[in-house]
Parts: structure tokens; C-alpha cells; sequence
């Protein structure tokens, strides 16, 4: 047991809720509290992101360390795009050492779409490598130069899956070789397309992934017809159905956010039946306001 | 080859300002091939050269030269002359080429002429493409012939990333997705299986992160 509730959870079959808050761009802890303050005692872990879409933003390790002081478990999300292995590891063990107990092994987005396009980017080591490291670290208590550590970083290892990304025969491969580097729990990109994302779970399940990785099923209301066509056009990787985009469509623009959080209650109850979905991620993107009732009105509340 | 692209008449202006007297050196082999710095484009800049300092009221003469090789001292021997009669040397080479030239005439100032861009391909008329990053322990065997460090925006040794789409790179959609291609290759020789084996982080001594690198052949010493 690495200390981690979210393994807890998972790992005596219940259902898992988890959620996301973005740090600020800027040395303000306030704001990540202030997000922390909405999610609190609603989900099980709080994801940090580490500089999402490559925007310079507070480190991970210090978001997370604020959320701990809130008394909120979070999930460290840590991209391979900005630090080598010196870095990466000495990361880990630094967020272990502040009650860091779970972690998102992430590639990273391109640097060129943030902030800082003209930045030199690292990817000395990718994902699956990271998985690799991580889990190396905790069983055998070595570091990837095989010197044996003054107590080792014991995380709860997560890892991210595209199921709408091509080539999709590829995509539950890549699962499989993300579960044998080491990966405990799956959170996968939003998913609007139901279609695609079952027919994906259901290869990973008759090839027996879900028994080997708990899946949780990523999720994200929509805020209006604007976003939603702005994540279907300019987000990589992502699909939405021309039907959810027309629902948007079809609503006055006071009552979009109400169907966004229609949309994704029928979604998470969908992912409920779906074999091997373990749990649900819920990205409220700068919408943390809105868990609770999510949480609530899909029955997930209260959390064990 | 190494492909490269002139830079901006403007920048190379800027560069050669300070001179009265320039020898523009051209390179007859790769960066000949990729339309940057072979005798046509040594005479072609030559002009517009003269005559953006004529629109200045400027002086500058300019004397016009391409050598083989400039990576190599035998050929660039045959430019003393020249070197020795002018101010200053704009090399068209790559990086190779300008450094060579500077290593052997010390007394000149050497100037770059071109963008030394990648190790690549004329992959069809006008279109160059990159290939190989000389990373110094080829992988190719192991991805179907397609190089992932050069040719996968994150050098993921163990992809596809989330953001392939369409068999595109989300980075830029007119970029193919490397490992899209290694996958449908991989298929055609009927190993796909061997991609779902983990591929462990790349050992980067042998490349540029080592430091500058060299090769001793002692079996061509003399």
C-alpha cells in the first residue's frame, strides 16, 4: 500500500471519482485553494496539472502540496516534456517526501502550442518510460542508475489513454504496454463519443487489461456550442459527436451550461454499465464549481 | 545530406556591412543540392548583393568563388588566393563548411550565409524533409525503418502520442505522424507484435548530449 486512498478505493472495487484543478499562472496559493475549497470531500484524489497545453503555470509539486495542507489527496500529474531523468526523479521523491502518493505519467503537450513556443523541450525519457521509472522505484527500491534509495517514493502510478486518438487497432496496445511498465489506473481522455470509447473498453476487456489496470473514464461538461466546437476542431486527440454538438446548439445560451451537465451525467451513468470501468474523471475545466452537483446528481455522493 | 536555406538578404546585408571587400564562397555538394549555397546561388546573391548596396550608395566589391567541398581542407586550399585578396568570407556551406574555412584562414573573418537545417532528403521537387537527427546509435531496425527520434515531435521511443489523428502530427498537420508510419510498415512485414514489446529510454551519450563528438578511425591514421 503506497498511503494512497485512491488506491484504496479502486482496490476494494468501489467506484472512484476523481477530479481536476489546473494551478494559476502566477505565485497566488489562494486560487488553487479557493478550487481545492469546491472539490473538497465531493471526489477521492484532485488531479494537478503540470503545465497543461504548455502554459507556464505553479509547479505541480507545490499545488499538491497546498491541496495536502487543505486535507485533499491530489494525483500529480508530471510531464516528461520539460525535465530529464535527474529531474523527474528527484521530483518524485522530493512530492513523496510532502505526502505526495499518487502520480499521472504524461508525455506532455508540444511546447509550441503554449506560452512559450520558442522553448527547447527535453522528452529524454517518454511516458511509458516514466511508468517504467516510477514503478521501478517503488519495488525495488532503486533509482534508474540501480542505486538503492534512502527510502524509496512508494506512488500509486497512473497513466493516460487517447481512445479517440488514431491508429485506433493501436490504441488498446499501447494500454497493454502501459499496464506491464507498471500502470495501476487509466484516466482516459473526455469522452463524447460513447460508441468509440466502448468499443475500446470492451478490446481491452477480452484481452483481460481491465483486470490488470483500474479504467476511469474521463468526462467534461460542456460550457457552450463555442467550446464544444473549439475542443472538436483544435484539440488534438479529441472527437465529439456532431449530435452532442448540435444538442449545445439547440439550447439558449443561458441553458448550455445546465445541458453540459446533462450531457455529462448521462455520460458518467453510460460508464457506470460499461464493463471494467473502474471510476470517473471529471475535467470541469476551470468549472471546478460544478462537481458537487455532478457528483450529487449522478449518486456518487457521498464518497467512501 | 545536409540540407540548408539562405538566409534573408537583409540579415546577410546586415553581415557583411562592415567590409569593402567580400568573397561570397559557395559549396558544390549539399547545400549545392538543396539550392542554398552552390555556384548559382554564390552568383544570384553576388548581384542582389551589389545592388542593395548600390541602392544604399554603399561600396563593396564582391568576388565570387565555390569550391567542392568546403568540409574538407583539400578543396578549400584552392580559395588562399581569393581568401587572401578580400575582407571578409560569406560562406554558403554548412555549418561544417564555414567552420572549416575559418579553421584554416584564421586572419578572415568567415560569415554564414546559410541556415544549416537537418540531415535530410529531397523527398520530392521542392520538398525537403529531415531523417535523421545523428543521434549516434541508429534504431531504425527496431521501428520498421522509421526514424522516431527525428521524425516524432516528442522522440517517443514508445508511441504513438494521444494527438495523432488522421495519421498526422497534432504539432503540424502537414507533418506525418511518425509512428503512424512505423505501425502501418510494421503490419506490411507482419510484425506488429514486435511494437508492443517496451522499448527502454535511449541512451543519449552517443548523441550531441555527450559534447561535441568525434570519431577516431586508427586504422586511417597515418
Amino acid at each position: 500500500m503506497s498511503g494512497s486512498k485512491l488506491q484504496e478505493i479502486l482496490s476494494q472495487g468501489k467506484f472512484a471519482v476523481t477530479s481536476e484543478c489546473g494551478p494559476p499562472r502566477g505565485a497566488n496559493a489562494e486560487i488553487i485553494r479557493k478550487k481545492g475549497a469546491l472539490l473538497k470531500g465531493y471526489v477521492d484524489a484532485v488531479n494537478v496539472t503540470d503545465n497543461q497545453t504548455a502554459i507556464v503555470r505553479m509547479s505541480s509539486i507545490a499545488a499538491c502540496a497546498h491541496l495536502i495542507q487543505m486535507g485533499i489527496e491530489p494525483v500529480m500529474q508530471m510531464v516528461t516534456r520539460d525535465r530529464n531523468r535527474i529531474a523527474l526523479q528527484s521530483d518524485i521523491m522530493g512530492a513523496y517526501s510532502l505526502g505526495i502518493r499518487n502520480i499521472l505519467c504524461l508525455s506532455g503537450d508540444h511546447q509550441t502550442f503554449g506560452s512559450h513556443p520558442e522553448a527547447l523541450n527535453v522528452w529524454d525519457i517518454d511516458s511509458m518510460h516514466l511508468i517504467h521509472t516510477v514503478k521501478d522505484m517503488r519495488d525495488t527500491g532503486k533509482d534508474l542508475s540501480g542505486y538503492a534509495l534512502d527510502e524509496p517514493p512508494k506512488m500509486f502510478i497512473g497513466a493516460a489513454e487517447n481512445p479517440f486518438a488514431d491508429p485506433f487497432e493501436f490504441r488498446v496496445l499501447r494500454l497493454a504496454k502501459k499496464a506491464s511498465a507498471g500502470t495501476n489506473f487509466i484516466q482516459t481522455q473526455c469522452i463524447f463519443d460513447l460508441a468509440r470509447f466502448k468499443e475500446w473498453m470492451h478490446i481491452a476487456y477480452e484481452q483481460g487489461l481491465t483486470e490488470q489496470v483500474h479504467i476511469m473514464g474521463g468526462v467534461t461538461p460542456l460550457k457552450s456550442v463555442g467550446m464544444a466546437k473549439y475542443m472538436a476542431s483544435k484539440v488534438a486527440g479529441m472527437t465529439i459527436p456532431e449530435a452532442i454538438i448540435k444538442r449545445m446548439a439547440a439550447v439558449p445560451k443561458e441553458k448550455a451550461i445546465a445541458e453540459g451537465i446533462k450531457i455529462c451525467l448521462e455520460t458518467i451513468q453510460e460508464l457506470r454499465e460499461v464493463k471494467g470501468v473502474h471510476g470517473v474523471h471529471i475535467m470541469a475545466i476551470e468549472a471546478e464549481g460544478t462537481v458537487p452537483e455532478i457528483v450529487q446528481s449522478a449518486g456518487l455522493y457521498p464518497r467512501p | 545530406m545536409i540540407v540548408g536555406q539562405q538566409k534573408p538578404l537583409t540579415e546577410i546585408k546586415a553581415e557583411v556591412a562592415p567590409f569593402s571587400k567580400l568573397l561570397i564562397l559557395g559549396c558544390g555538394t549539399c547545400v549545392k543540392t538543396c539550392f542554398a549555397g552552390g555556384e548559382d546561388e554564390v552568383a544570384t546573391l553576388a548581384s542582389s548583393l551589389r545592388l542593395a548596396f548600390k541602392k544604399d550608395g554603399g561600396q563593396i566589391t564582391i568576388e565570387e568563388l565555390t569550391v567542392e567541398r568546403q568540409c574538407e581542407d583539400e578543396f578549400i586550399k584552392e580559395a588562399a588566393a581569393a581568401i587572401a585578396r578580400n575582407d571578409a568570407v560569406l560562406s554558403l556551406a554548412c555549418g561544417a563548411g564555414v567552420q572549416m574555412v575559418a579553421n584554416r584562414y584564421a586572419k578572415s573573418p568567415v560569415l554564414p550565409g546559410v541556415n544549416t537545417t537537418f540531415i535530410g532528403i529531397l523527398e520530392k521537387q521542392g520538398l525537403f524533409t529531415e531523417k535523421c537527427l545523428g543521434c549516434g546509435d541508429c534504431v531504425l531496425d527496431v521501428f520498421a525503418g522509421i526514424c522516431p527520434v527525428s521524425r516524432c515531435s516528442k522522440k517517443l521511443m514508445n508511441g504513438p502520442c494521444g494527438g495523432s489523428h488522421g495519421g498526422k502530427c497534432e504539432v503540424n498537420p502537414d507533418t506525418d505522424c511518425a509512428w503512424q508510419l512505423i505501425i502501418d510498415r510494421s503490419k506490411d512485414f507482419g510484425q506488429l507484435g514486435r511494437l508492443s514489446t517496451y522499448v527502454p529510454p535511449k541512451d543519449w551519450r552517443t548523441s550531441n548530449a555527450g559534447g561535441p563528438r568525434k570519431l577516431v578511425r586508427e586504422d586511417h591514421i597515418i
